[in-house]
């Protein structure tokens, strides 16, 4: 899993069925120290995150496995919001 | 599967149901000279790892397997800590 920040959202109305109802956010991964890196991932919000949260994002068909994906074709999923991260 | 460091802790209440109750910690994955190669990864804990331990981890979908392989999103799971590094023979 990767860390990431919520840059923005996508409104997309045409669309496979089985994302009806699914938050698609744009996310950009971040290093553990929080600062940004380059590049941006859209991916189905599973948590209710908002603007600008830390976020875990789960890649591949992994994405799938998270609760209320099932069958759904996603390659990215937000499956948590991060309070906090430790590192030595 | 790859040699890793565990270099941290993550702490997200909230997450998605199928992730309760499972750790999370972040690894730096080493190369066969167990120097830091890469960006630190957040894994989930399949073995009760501690920070400062040696581990390996697999990566894709099979990280899921050591928990219900079915309902549990992972793509970086810790399935096993070294006993030492001398144990790594290169």
């Amino acid at each position: 899993m990767i860390i990431a920040r919520i840059l923005g959202t996508v409104v997309s109305t045409q669309k496979d069925e089985r994302l009806t109802g699914k938050k698609l956010l744009i996310v950009r991964p971040i290093n553990v120290d929080g600062s940004d890196t380059t590049g941006y991932v859209v991916a189905v919000d599973t948590v209710g995150a908002g603007f600008h949260e830390r976020v875990l994002v789960v890649a591949g068909s992994s994405a799938r496995l998270a609760q209320g994906m099932k069958d759904v074709p996603v390659d990215a999923a937000i499956v948590g919001v991060i309070d906090t991260v430790d590192v030595n | 599967m790859q040699l890793a460091r565990v270099i941290g802790t993550v702490v997200s209440t909230v997450k998605n149901e199928s992730l309760h109750g499972r750790k999370l910690l972040v690894v730096q994955t080493l190369d066969r000279n167990l120097e830091s190669t890469g960006k630190p990864m957040v894994a989930i804990d399949s073995v009760g790892a501690g920070v400062g331990e040696l581990v390996f981890w697999c990566r894709g979908k099979e990280a899921s397997f050591p928990f219900k392989r079915e309902d549990t999103p992972t793509d970086c799971t810790i399935i096993g800590i070294v006993d030492s590094e001398q144990h790594v023979t290169r």
